[in-house]
Protein backbone atom coordinates (compact mmCIF):
# COMPACT_ATOMS: atom_id res chain seq x y z
CA UNK A 1 0.00 0.00 0.00
CA UNK A 2 3.00 2.39 1.22
CA UNK A 3 3.77 2.90 -2.69
CA UNK A 4 0.87 3.53 -3.80
CA UNK A 5 0.43 6.16 -1.47
CA UNK A 6 3.70 7.66 -2.22
CA UNK A 7 3.68 7.46 -5.79
CA UNK A 8 0.29 7.50 -6.67
CA UNK A 9 0.63 9.37 -10.62
CA UNK A 10 3.38 6.58 -11.64
CA UNK A 11 0.66 4.03 -10.19
CA UNK A 12 -2.16 5.62 -11.95
CA UNK A 13 -0.05 5.74 -15.31
CA UNK A 14 0.83 2.25 -15.41
CA UNK A 15 -2.64 1.22 -14.63
CA UNK A 16 -3.58 3.72 -17.62
CA UNK A 17 -1.18 1.70 -19.54
CA UNK A 18 -1.98 -1.32 -18.57
CA UNK A 19 -5.83 -0.71 -19.38
CA UNK A 20 -4.72 0.71 -22.79
CA UNK A 21 -2.88 -2.51 -23.46
CA UNK A 22 -6.09 -4.44 -22.72
CA UNK A 23 -8.88 -2.43 -24.55
CA UNK A 24 -6.30 -2.87 -27.76
CA UNK A 25 -5.89 -5.98 -27.52
CA UNK A 26 -9.32 -6.93 -26.88
CA UNK A 27 -10.86 -4.85 -29.91
CA UNK A 28 -8.76 -6.77 -32.20
CA UNK A 29 -9.57 -9.91 -30.38
CA UNK A 30 -12.71 -9.18 -31.10
CA UNK A 31 -12.44 -8.23 -34.74
CA UNK A 32 -10.76 -11.67 -35.07
CA UNK A 33 -13.10 -14.04 -32.99
CA UNK A 34 -16.28 -12.61 -34.33
CA UNK A 35 -15.91 -14.09 -37.97
CA UNK A 36 -14.99 -17.40 -36.07
CA UNK A 37 -17.87 -17.62 -33.67
CA UNK A 38 -19.77 -16.55 -36.41
CA UNK A 39 -18.49 -19.37 -38.49
CA UNK A 40 -18.63 -21.77 -35.61
CA UNK A 41 -22.20 -20.92 -35.11
CA UNK A 42 -22.84 -21.63 -38.63
CA UNK A 43 -21.08 -25.17 -39.48
CA UNK A 44 -21.95 -26.70 -35.78
CA UNK A 45 -19.73 -30.17 -37.16
CA UNK A 46 -16.97 -27.79 -37.71
CA UNK A 47 -17.21 -25.48 -34.44
CA UNK A 48 -16.00 -28.47 -32.98
CA UNK A 49 -12.65 -28.34 -34.44
CA UNK A 50 -11.95 -24.64 -34.11
CA UNK A 51 -13.54 -23.91 -30.59
CA UNK A 52 -11.45 -26.92 -29.87
CA UNK A 53 -8.15 -25.75 -31.55
CA UNK A 54 -8.79 -22.25 -29.73
CA UNK A 55 -8.95 -23.79 -26.63
CA UNK A 56 -5.72 -25.91 -27.30
CA UNK A 57 -4.23 -22.29 -27.80
CA UNK A 58 -5.79 -21.39 -24.41
CA UNK A 59 -4.04 -24.08 -22.92
CA UNK A 60 -0.58 -22.70 -23.50
CA UNK A 61 0.91 -21.48 -20.60
CA UNK A 62 0.73 -17.64 -21.21
CA UNK A 63 4.93 -17.57 -20.18
CA UNK A 64 5.79 -20.43 -22.60
CA UNK A 65 3.66 -18.67 -25.59
CA UNK A 66 5.14 -15.10 -24.36
CA UNK A 67 8.80 -16.80 -24.60
CA UNK A 68 8.28 -17.48 -28.10
CA UNK A 69 6.78 -14.60 -28.82
CA UNK A 70 9.83 -12.61 -27.74
CA UNK A 71 12.38 -14.93 -29.98
CA UNK A 72 10.10 -13.80 -32.86
CA UNK A 73 8.87 -10.10 -32.19
CA UNK A 74 11.65 -8.83 -29.65
CA UNK A 75 10.95 -6.87 -26.72
CA UNK A 76 8.42 -4.42 -26.06
CA UNK A 77 4.38 -4.02 -26.58
CA UNK A 78 4.05 -6.70 -29.52
CA UNK A 79 4.79 -10.18 -27.94
CA UNK A 80 1.90 -9.30 -25.30
CA UNK A 81 0.01 -7.91 -27.69
CA UNK A 82 0.13 -10.87 -29.53
CA UNK A 83 -0.30 -13.49 -26.38
CA UNK A 84 -3.15 -11.39 -25.25
CA UNK A 85 -5.35 -11.87 -28.79
CA UNK A 86 -4.30 -15.24 -29.03
CA UNK A 87 -5.73 -15.98 -25.39
CA UNK A 88 -9.09 -14.34 -25.67
CA UNK A 89 -9.82 -16.18 -28.86
CA UNK A 90 -11.17 -18.97 -27.02
CA UNK A 91 -13.47 -17.29 -24.66
CA UNK A 92 -14.78 -14.62 -27.16
CA UNK A 93 -15.03 -16.86 -30.19
CA UNK A 94 -16.83 -19.58 -28.04
CA UNK A 95 -19.22 -16.64 -26.17
CA UNK A 96 -19.99 -15.63 -30.58
CA UNK A 97 -21.06 -19.04 -31.22
CA UNK A 98 -23.10 -19.61 -27.89
CA UNK A 99 -24.68 -16.35 -28.92
CA UNK A 100 -25.50 -16.59 -32.36
CA UNK A 101 -26.69 -20.50 -31.24
CA UNK A 102 -28.80 -19.43 -28.14
CA UNK A 103 -31.39 -17.09 -30.32
CA UNK A 104 -34.63 -18.11 -30.17
CA UNK A 105 -35.74 -19.90 -33.89
CA UNK A 106 -39.17 -18.56 -33.63
CA UNK A 107 -37.58 -15.34 -34.01
CA UNK A 108 -35.11 -15.97 -36.73
CA UNK A 109 -38.71 -18.20 -38.60
CA UNK A 110 -39.87 -14.57 -38.17
CA UNK A 111 -37.98 -12.77 -39.73
CA UNK A 112 -37.31 -14.40 -42.81
CA UNK A 113 -40.86 -14.54 -43.34
CA UNK A 114 -41.18 -10.95 -42.90
CA UNK A 115 -38.30 -11.15 -45.65
CA UNK A 116 -35.03 -10.06 -44.05
CA UNK A 117 -32.03 -10.95 -46.29
CA UNK A 118 -29.62 -13.49 -43.87
CA UNK A 119 -27.49 -10.58 -43.39
CA UNK A 120 -30.15 -8.45 -42.22
CA UNK A 121 -31.03 -11.37 -39.52
CA UNK A 122 -27.47 -10.94 -38.80
CA UNK A 123 -27.57 -7.79 -37.70
CA UNK A 124 -31.36 -6.65 -36.71
CA UNK A 125 -31.97 -9.90 -34.84
CA UNK A 126 -29.52 -12.25 -34.03
CA UNK A 127 -27.13 -9.84 -33.04
CA UNK A 128 -28.91 -7.73 -30.77
CA UNK A 129 -30.70 -11.08 -28.93
CA UNK A 130 -26.82 -12.55 -28.66
CA UNK A 131 -25.52 -9.18 -27.11
CA UNK A 132 -25.74 -10.58 -23.60
CA UNK A 133 -24.02 -13.59 -24.14
CA UNK A 134 -21.43 -12.12 -26.73
CA UNK A 135 -20.50 -9.26 -23.71
CA UNK A 136 -20.21 -11.76 -21.05
CA UNK A 137 -17.79 -13.44 -23.10
CA UNK A 138 -16.06 -10.43 -23.44
CA UNK A 139 -16.52 -9.50 -19.54
CA UNK A 140 -14.32 -13.49 -18.87
CA UNK A 141 -11.80 -12.28 -21.66
CA UNK A 142 -11.15 -8.77 -20.10
CA UNK A 143 -10.27 -10.16 -16.60
CA UNK A 144 -8.13 -13.01 -17.91
CA UNK A 145 -6.61 -10.67 -19.88
CA UNK A 146 -5.96 -7.88 -17.32
CA UNK A 147 -4.41 -11.02 -15.22
CA UNK A 148 -2.23 -12.01 -18.41
CA UNK A 149 -1.32 -8.55 -19.38
CA UNK A 150 1.25 -8.11 -16.05
CA UNK A 151 3.73 -10.53 -17.78
CA UNK A 152 3.52 -7.12 -20.20
CA UNK A 153 6.20 -6.08 -17.26
CA UNK A 154 8.91 -8.76 -18.00
CA UNK A 155 8.90 -8.02 -21.29
CA UNK A 156 9.19 -4.78 -21.20
CA UNK A 157 5.90 -3.85 -22.37
CA UNK A 158 5.31 -1.64 -19.27
CA UNK A 159 2.02 -1.65 -17.41
CA UNK A 160 1.25 -2.59 -13.64
CA UNK A 161 3.18 -6.03 -14.22
CA UNK A 162 6.55 -3.39 -14.78
CA UNK A 163 6.02 -2.43 -10.76
CA UNK A 164 5.70 -6.75 -9.94
CA UNK A 165 8.95 -7.47 -11.74
CA UNK A 166 11.07 -4.49 -10.35
CA UNK A 167 9.82 -5.24 -6.95
CA UNK A 168 11.02 -8.84 -7.84
CA UNK A 169 14.51 -7.40 -9.03
CA UNK A 170 14.78 -4.58 -6.20
CA UNK A 171 13.35 -7.01 -3.38
CA UNK A 172 10.68 -4.38 -3.13
CA UNK A 173 7.67 -5.78 -1.45
CA UNK A 174 5.27 -2.91 -1.57
CA UNK A 175 6.23 -2.52 -5.37
CA UNK A 176 5.02 -5.93 -6.05
CA UNK A 177 1.84 -5.56 -3.75
CA UNK A 178 0.91 -1.90 -5.61
CA UNK A 179 1.08 -3.78 -9.08
CA UNK A 180 -0.39 -7.03 -7.87
CA UNK A 181 -3.22 -4.88 -5.72
CA UNK A 182 -3.28 -2.64 -8.78
CA UNK A 183 -4.07 -5.11 -11.54
CA UNK A 184 -6.81 -7.20 -9.19
CA UNK A 185 -8.43 -3.79 -8.62
CA UNK A 186 -8.86 -2.82 -12.53
CA UNK A 187 -9.89 -6.69 -13.05
CA UNK A 188 -12.86 -5.98 -10.37
CA UNK A 189 -13.54 -3.05 -11.85
CA UNK A 190 -14.27 -4.33 -15.50
CA UNK A 191 -15.85 -6.76 -14.13
CA UNK A 192 -18.72 -4.88 -12.72
CA UNK A 193 -18.91 -2.21 -15.56
CA UNK A 194 -19.76 -4.99 -17.83
CA UNK A 195 -21.68 -7.41 -15.51
CA UNK A 196 -23.97 -3.90 -15.83
CA UNK A 197 -23.61 -3.37 -19.47
CA UNK A 198 -24.24 -7.14 -19.72
CA UNK A 199 -27.75 -6.71 -17.77
CA UNK A 200 -28.69 -3.45 -19.65
CA UNK A 201 -28.39 -6.08 -23.14
CA UNK A 202 -30.23 -8.76 -21.47
CA UNK A 203 -33.12 -6.34 -20.89
CA UNK A 204 -33.08 -4.92 -23.89
CA UNK A 205 -32.95 -8.35 -25.96
CA UNK A 206 -36.72 -8.83 -24.48
CA UNK B 1 -58.45 -21.29 -45.09
CA UNK B 2 -56.34 -24.61 -44.97
CA UNK B 3 -57.95 -26.84 -41.96
CA UNK B 4 -56.68 -30.04 -40.27
CA UNK B 5 -55.29 -31.27 -37.11
CA UNK B 6 -51.80 -30.50 -35.95
CA UNK B 7 -49.08 -32.43 -37.83
CA UNK B 8 -51.28 -32.65 -40.89
CA UNK B 9 -49.08 -30.37 -43.27
CA UNK B 10 -51.08 -27.14 -43.63
CA UNK B 11 -48.01 -25.29 -41.76
CA UNK B 12 -45.67 -26.72 -44.16
CA UNK B 13 -48.32 -25.84 -47.24
CA UNK B 14 -48.40 -21.94 -45.83
CA UNK B 15 -44.83 -21.82 -45.53
CA UNK B 16 -44.19 -23.40 -48.94
CA UNK B 17 -46.21 -20.06 -50.48
CA UNK B 18 -43.54 -17.35 -49.20
CA UNK B 19 -40.81 -20.42 -49.95
CA UNK B 20 -39.61 -20.86 -46.16
CA UNK B 21 -39.40 -24.85 -47.24
CA UNK B 22 -38.99 -25.81 -50.73
CA UNK B 23 -41.24 -27.50 -52.80
CA UNK B 24 -40.25 -31.41 -53.79
CA UNK B 25 -42.90 -31.00 -56.66
CA UNK B 26 -45.67 -28.86 -58.18
CA UNK B 27 -45.99 -24.91 -58.49
CA UNK B 28 -47.75 -22.17 -56.49
CA UNK B 29 -48.58 -19.64 -58.23
CA UNK B 30 -49.50 -15.94 -56.69
CA UNK B 31 -50.71 -13.69 -59.18
CA UNK B 32 -50.28 -15.72 -61.93
CA UNK B 33 -46.46 -15.91 -61.40
CA UNK B 34 -44.63 -19.02 -60.05
CA UNK B 35 -43.32 -18.13 -56.39
CA UNK B 36 -40.12 -20.32 -57.42
CA UNK B 37 -39.22 -17.78 -59.97
CA UNK B 38 -39.34 -14.97 -57.80
CA UNK B 39 -36.59 -13.77 -55.16
CA UNK B 40 -37.67 -14.81 -51.97
CA UNK B 41 -36.83 -12.25 -50.19
CA UNK B 42 -38.68 -9.85 -52.58
CA UNK B 43 -41.41 -12.34 -52.74
CA UNK B 44 -41.97 -12.69 -48.56
CA UNK B 45 -41.80 -9.18 -48.31
CA UNK B 46 -44.70 -8.51 -50.57
CA UNK B 47 -46.85 -11.24 -48.26
CA UNK B 48 -47.74 -10.52 -45.20
CA UNK B 49 -46.84 -12.63 -42.41
CA UNK B 50 -48.64 -13.43 -39.22
CA UNK B 51 -47.60 -16.13 -36.58
CA UNK B 52 -48.51 -16.87 -32.85
CA UNK B 53 -47.41 -14.45 -30.74
CA UNK B 54 -44.07 -15.45 -30.40
CA UNK B 55 -43.05 -14.40 -33.96
CA UNK B 56 -42.91 -10.46 -32.64
CA UNK B 57 -38.91 -9.53 -32.13
CA UNK B 58 -39.04 -9.35 -28.16
CA UNK B 59 -36.03 -6.23 -28.80
CA UNK B 60 -38.13 -4.02 -30.76
CA UNK B 61 -40.94 -1.79 -29.50
CA UNK B 62 -44.23 -2.05 -30.98
CA UNK B 63 -43.64 0.63 -33.49
CA UNK B 64 -40.27 -0.69 -35.04
CA UNK B 65 -42.12 -4.97 -35.04
CA UNK B 66 -45.10 -2.87 -37.17
CA UNK B 67 -42.27 -1.06 -39.08
CA UNK B 68 -39.88 -3.53 -40.29
CA UNK B 69 -41.86 -4.47 -43.07
CA UNK B 70 -41.50 -0.87 -44.65
CA UNK B 71 -38.07 -0.37 -42.93
CA UNK B 72 -36.78 -3.36 -45.71
CA UNK B 73 -38.71 -1.67 -48.42
CA UNK B 74 -36.95 1.76 -47.36
CA UNK B 75 -39.67 3.67 -46.76
CA UNK B 76 -38.67 6.83 -45.09
CA UNK B 77 -39.14 7.01 -41.68
CA UNK B 78 -41.89 9.68 -41.77
CA UNK B 79 -43.58 7.32 -43.70
CA UNK B 80 -43.31 4.54 -41.50
CA UNK B 81 -44.42 6.10 -38.43
CA UNK B 82 -47.37 7.81 -39.95
CA UNK B 83 -48.00 3.87 -41.32
CA UNK B 84 -47.40 2.38 -37.83
CA UNK B 85 -50.08 4.80 -36.15
CA UNK B 86 -52.51 3.96 -38.68
CA UNK B 87 -52.25 0.38 -38.65
CA UNK B 88 -52.66 0.11 -34.74
CA UNK B 89 -55.39 2.25 -35.10
CA UNK B 90 -56.82 -0.04 -37.43
CA UNK B 91 -56.26 -3.11 -34.95
CA UNK B 92 -58.07 -0.69 -31.90
CA UNK B 93 -54.57 -0.06 -30.20
CA UNK B 94 -54.03 3.36 -28.93
CA UNK B 95 -51.00 4.58 -30.50
CA UNK B 96 -49.67 6.57 -28.10
CA UNK B 97 -50.01 4.41 -25.17
CA UNK B 98 -48.28 0.67 -27.40
CA UNK B 99 -46.12 2.55 -29.96
CA UNK B 100 -43.26 2.32 -27.56
CA UNK B 101 -44.08 -1.07 -25.30
CA UNK B 102 -42.26 -4.10 -25.31
CA UNK B 103 -43.92 -7.21 -26.39
CA UNK B 104 -43.21 -8.58 -22.66
CA UNK B 105 -45.40 -5.45 -22.01
CA UNK B 106 -48.36 -6.72 -23.89
CA UNK B 107 -51.34 -9.27 -23.11
CA UNK B 108 -51.96 -12.47 -25.18
CA UNK B 109 -54.20 -10.55 -27.34
CA UNK B 110 -52.92 -6.92 -27.91
CA UNK B 111 -50.12 -9.02 -28.94
CA UNK B 112 -51.50 -10.98 -31.75
CA UNK B 113 -53.00 -7.69 -33.17
CA UNK B 114 -49.44 -6.16 -33.53
CA UNK B 115 -48.58 -9.53 -34.95
CA UNK B 116 -51.56 -8.79 -37.34
CA UNK B 117 -50.58 -4.62 -38.01
CA UNK B 118 -47.04 -5.76 -38.89
CA UNK B 119 -48.23 -8.72 -41.44
CA UNK B 120 -50.56 -5.56 -42.65
CA UNK B 121 -47.41 -2.82 -42.58
CA UNK B 122 -46.51 -2.41 -46.44
CA UNK B 123 -49.91 -3.32 -48.26
CA UNK B 124 -48.92 -7.10 -48.92
CA UNK B 125 -50.95 -8.46 -51.99
CA UNK B 126 -51.60 -11.69 -49.82
CA UNK B 127 -51.55 -12.54 -46.41
CA UNK B 128 -50.69 -15.46 -44.59
CA UNK B 129 -51.60 -16.25 -40.89
CA UNK B 130 -50.44 -19.52 -39.45
CA UNK B 131 -52.83 -19.81 -36.04
CA UNK B 132 -52.15 -16.52 -35.20
CA UNK B 133 -54.78 -16.40 -32.50
CA UNK B 134 -53.63 -19.27 -31.22
CA UNK B 135 -52.35 -18.64 -28.06
CA UNK B 136 -55.19 -16.47 -26.84
CA UNK B 137 -58.69 -17.23 -24.72
CA UNK B 138 -62.04 -17.69 -26.23
CA UNK B 139 -63.39 -14.29 -25.88
CA UNK B 140 -60.81 -12.38 -27.26
CA UNK B 141 -60.04 -14.59 -30.09
CA UNK B 142 -63.68 -14.36 -31.31
CA UNK B 143 -63.43 -10.69 -30.77
CA UNK B 144 -59.76 -10.46 -33.13
CA UNK B 145 -61.76 -12.73 -35.74
CA UNK B 146 -64.29 -10.36 -35.89
CA UNK B 147 -61.99 -7.69 -36.56
CA UNK B 148 -59.49 -9.67 -38.91
CA UNK B 149 -62.54 -10.31 -41.02
CA UNK B 150 -63.28 -6.86 -41.18
CA UNK B 151 -59.73 -5.68 -42.47
CA UNK B 152 -59.70 -8.32 -44.77
CA UNK B 153 -62.98 -7.27 -46.43
CA UNK B 154 -62.17 -3.82 -46.22
CA UNK B 155 -58.14 -4.57 -47.88
CA UNK B 156 -59.78 -6.84 -50.06
CA UNK B 157 -56.48 -9.05 -49.49
CA UNK B 158 -56.47 -12.62 -50.34
CA UNK B 159 -55.40 -14.31 -47.07
CA UNK B 160 -54.76 -17.82 -46.34
CA UNK B 161 -55.22 -19.00 -43.22
CA UNK B 162 -53.91 -21.91 -41.01
CA UNK B 163 -55.96 -23.72 -38.08
CA UNK B 164 -56.67 -26.30 -36.72
CA UNK B 165 -59.82 -25.31 -35.14
CA UNK B 166 -62.91 -25.96 -37.19
CA UNK B 167 -65.27 -23.12 -35.29
CA UNK B 168 -62.70 -20.54 -36.25
CA UNK B 169 -62.14 -22.02 -40.34
CA UNK B 170 -66.24 -21.88 -40.67
CA UNK B 171 -66.54 -18.68 -39.22
CA UNK B 172 -63.43 -17.17 -41.47
CA UNK B 173 -63.37 -18.82 -44.40
CA UNK B 174 -64.94 -18.17 -48.06
CA UNK B 175 -63.28 -21.91 -49.14
CA UNK B 176 -62.09 -24.05 -46.82
CA UNK B 177 -59.53 -26.49 -47.36
CA UNK B 178 -59.54 -29.74 -45.09
CA UNK B 179 -55.65 -31.10 -44.90
CA UNK B 180 -55.31 -34.35 -43.38
CA UNK B 181 -52.05 -36.49 -43.54
CA UNK B 182 -50.43 -34.19 -46.30
CA UNK B 183 -53.27 -34.57 -48.64
CA UNK B 184 -56.39 -32.06 -49.17
CA UNK B 185 -59.87 -34.14 -48.13
CA UNK B 186 -61.75 -31.68 -49.26
CA UNK B 187 -62.08 -27.96 -51.06
CA UNK B 188 -65.76 -25.94 -50.04
CA UNK B 189 -67.26 -23.24 -49.21
CA UNK B 190 -68.48 -23.77 -45.22
CA UNK B 191 -71.98 -23.78 -46.40
CA UNK B 192 -70.87 -26.42 -48.69
CA UNK B 193 -69.08 -28.49 -46.52
CA UNK B 194 -71.45 -28.88 -43.83
CA UNK B 195 -74.22 -29.68 -46.22
CA UNK B 196 -72.10 -32.22 -48.98
CA UNK B 197 -68.96 -33.48 -47.16
CA UNK B 198 -66.75 -35.19 -49.84
CA UNK B 199 -65.24 -38.22 -47.17
CA UNK B 200 -66.48 -39.67 -43.77
CA UNK B 201 -63.36 -37.89 -41.84
CA UNK B 202 -64.68 -34.34 -43.29
CA UNK B 203 -68.40 -35.06 -41.67
CA UNK B 204 -67.76 -36.38 -38.48
CA UNK B 205 -64.69 -33.53 -38.29
CA UNK B 206 -67.79 -30.50 -39.03
CA UNK B 207 -70.50 -32.40 -37.77
CA UNK B 208 -72.20 -32.69 -40.95
CA UNK B 209 -75.55 -33.59 -41.07
CA UNK B 210 -76.35 -31.86 -37.33
CA UNK B 211 -79.41 -29.33 -38.10
CA UNK B 212 -78.27 -27.49 -34.97
CA UNK B 213 -74.23 -26.93 -36.08
CA UNK B 214 -75.51 -25.76 -39.90
CA UNK B 215 -78.15 -23.43 -38.07
CA UNK B 216 -75.33 -21.95 -35.38
CA UNK B 217 -72.75 -21.52 -38.18
CA UNK B 218 -75.37 -19.80 -40.58
CA UNK B 219 -75.83 -17.71 -37.71
CA UNK B 220 -72.46 -16.77 -36.71
CA UNK B 221 -71.31 -16.13 -40.66
CA UNK B 222 -74.17 -13.48 -40.69
CA UNK B 223 -72.58 -11.48 -37.64
CA UNK B 224 -69.20 -12.09 -38.60
CA UNK B 225 -70.28 -10.00 -41.93
CA UNK B 226 -72.14 -6.93 -39.35
CA UNK B 227 -69.77 -4.47 -38.96
CA UNK B 228 -68.09 -4.67 -35.34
Amino acid sequence: MRYILEHPARVAALAGAHLALVAIALAVALAIAFPIGLYAARRPRAAVWVIGALGALYTIPSLALLAVLVQAFGLGFTPIFIALVVYAQFMLARNVAAGIDGVDPAQIDAARGLGMSPAQILVRVEIPHALPVFIGGVRVAAIAMIAIATLAGYVGGGGLGALIFDGLTLHQTSMIVAGSLGASALAIAADLVLRAIERRARRSAG
Amino acid sequence: MLLGPSGCGKSTLLRAVNRLVPLSGGRIELGERDVASMDAVELRRGIGYAIQAVGLFTHMTVAQNVGVVPSLLGWKRGQIETRVDELLELVHLEPRRYRNRRPRQLSGGEAQRVGVARALAARPGALLMDEPFGAVDAVVRSELQRELARIVRESQTTTLFVTHDVDEALRLADRVVVVRDGRIEQTARPEDLLDDPATAYVRDLVHAGDPVYREYFAHVRELMREPA
